[in-house]
């Protein structure tokens, strides 16, 4: 049987890994290429790199990362940020990345999602979206029930930074029409939280897409992982700083996952 | 003496990890595009990503050499590189290799596609390709199309809404749905264990 994917992303900066990894037993915790054996050592189904340099330079280097890390890591490998054309995308799958992930490119210039998938194929084309509460009833837009209250969600753009009115259920529904093989879902309100993925959020996009969708934001505890298969409905399920502050391993998730009959490669 | 492995190079795929793969498991790995390559190689190995009709279209220079050469040396087909050894496919216009007779189909609609993620293997017959790996273990699939053989190849299958064959062996081909230079260790010893053949 298909399994749920767990899904550690690092964030990277001019070639580091930042937001502090905190593991004794890692030479290097600032080292991409380090952390990716690490967590393929644990057990993790993918590795999402998240490009956060903000110059030329840093993404060069980034470019060298991901060569590193194909060369010694054998698991499928994701690198998402900053990308703005078709020629970004052909250069990290060239460097050995499996799928890159886009996101406020693709809002500014839906047609980049279109383009990159048929030349690449959609297999390799990741939709990241970015979405946030909106408590409004409003007709044109999806609106959901929550146990907070019913809101429809928004798309933002740049890191998060920026608004853009777009409905976020409607917006996947358009990527995947588009040709994006998977949805990154992050939920802005639960980003940071770790009190759970936004569930409601998770199951509106999986239920109104077909393609697999990875819910992303708010992981804090064990169950939080089981909740967005479970009930979420998500196909895989990403975390940051739950993995690097080492308060679980993949393998702990993993486990408690399959107790409760979630099917994982253990 | 290790064994010289030629990836063909058809397009834009991902070649990196399967050439770490191979180097890996033992082999002097080649990417390449020539004909001689491929002629003075122990093994081919077939990789593939991206549309069917593109691939044919893209290795019809090499189509000739590939299929004389697969009667006299092991070849490897990988994820398309399975589907391109069948008759046709249903993905575009193009014969393909036809090295095993059979269609190849998108999979069924019930299911979501593309088939992404770990699915793990249940092994029909015994196969060289398959030493120290057992039914219930796990690689990395991402594909939207399928093959159906008319000819009994199948070693493996996987399970996704229907049948799928995962591992499929005549002669000296053999090929994979799934990708063993993505599936971790499983996935080396896969490739090791090609390896081992290509230095019979």
């Amino acid at each position: 049987m298909l399994t749920k994917r767990i899904i550690p992303c690092l964030d990277v900066k001019d070639g580091r890994v930042v937001k502090g990894v905190h593991f004794k037993n890692l030479r290097d915790a600032g080292s991409p290429v380090e952390l990716a054996r690490f967590y393929d050592e644990q057990g993790a189904d993918e590795l999402v790199f998240l490009d956060i340099s903000a110059s030329h330079e840093g993404r060069k280097t980034m470019i060298e990362v991901v060569k590193a890390t194909a060369d010694q890591v054998f698991i499928p490998l994701t690198v998402g940020g900053g990308i703005s054309e078709v020629e970004d995308v052909r250069r990290i799958l060239k460097a050995g990345a499996d799928k890159t992930a886009i996101n406020t490119a693709a809002v500014k210039n839906p047609e980049l999602i279109a383009k990159a998938a048929r030349r690449f194929g959609s297999q390799c084309i990741v939709a990241a979206i970015d979405a946030k509460r909106v408590y409004e009833e409003r007709e044109d837009r999806y609106v959901v029930d929550t146990p907070e209250g019913r809101c429809w969600f928004e798309v933002y753009i740049y890191g998060g930074r920026k608004g853009t009115g777009k409905d976020a259920i409607a917006w996947a529904k358009e990527v995947e029409a588009l040709g994006a093989g998977e949805i990154l879902l992050t939920s802005m309100d639960a980003d940071g939280t770790k009190m759970g993925f936004d569930i409601p959020l998770t199951r509106a996009v999986a239920e109104e897409t077909s393609v697999p969708v990875i819910a992303s934001g708010g992981a804090g505890k064990v169950e939080h992982f089981y909740d967005a298969f479970a009930h979420g409905k998500a196909d895989a399920a990403l975390a940051a700083s739950v993995f690097h502050y080492g308060e679980y391993t993949v393998q702990d998730i993993k486990a408690y996952l399959k107790a409760r009959g979630i099917e994982v490669r253990l | 003496m290790k064994p010289q492995i030629a990836i063909v190079d058809y397009g834009m795929g991902n070649l990196r990890s399967a050439y770490r793969g191979l180097e890996r498991g033992g082999a002097k790995p080649v990417i390449t595009d020539k004909k001689e390559d491929l002629e003075a190689s122990d093994a081919i190995v077939l990789p593939g990503v991206g549309a069917f009709e593109d691939a044919m279209a893209n290795l019809y220079p090499l189509r000739e050499v590939i299929i004389k050469e697969a009667e006299k040396k092991p070849m490897l087909g990988i994820c398309l590189g399975l589907q391109l050894l069948f008759t046709c496919s249903e993905e575009g216009e193009g014969r393909g290799l036809d090295l095993i007779k059979g269609r190849v189909v998108r999979l069924p609609r019930n299911v979501k596609i593309p088939h992404m993620g770990w699915n793990s293997l249940e092994i029909k017959r015994d196969s060289r390709l398959l030493a120290g790996i057992k039914s219930g273990d796990y690689f990395y699939f991402v594909h939207s199309y399928y093959a159906q053989p008319e000819e009994e190849v199948t070693v493996a299958t996987t399970s996704y809404g229907v049948e799928i064959p995962a591992i499929v062996e005549k002669g000296n081909v053999f090929a994979t749905q799934f990708h063993p230079e993505k599936s971790g260790k499983l996935g080396l010893k896969l490739l090791k264990n090609f390896v081992g053949i290509a230095s019979e």
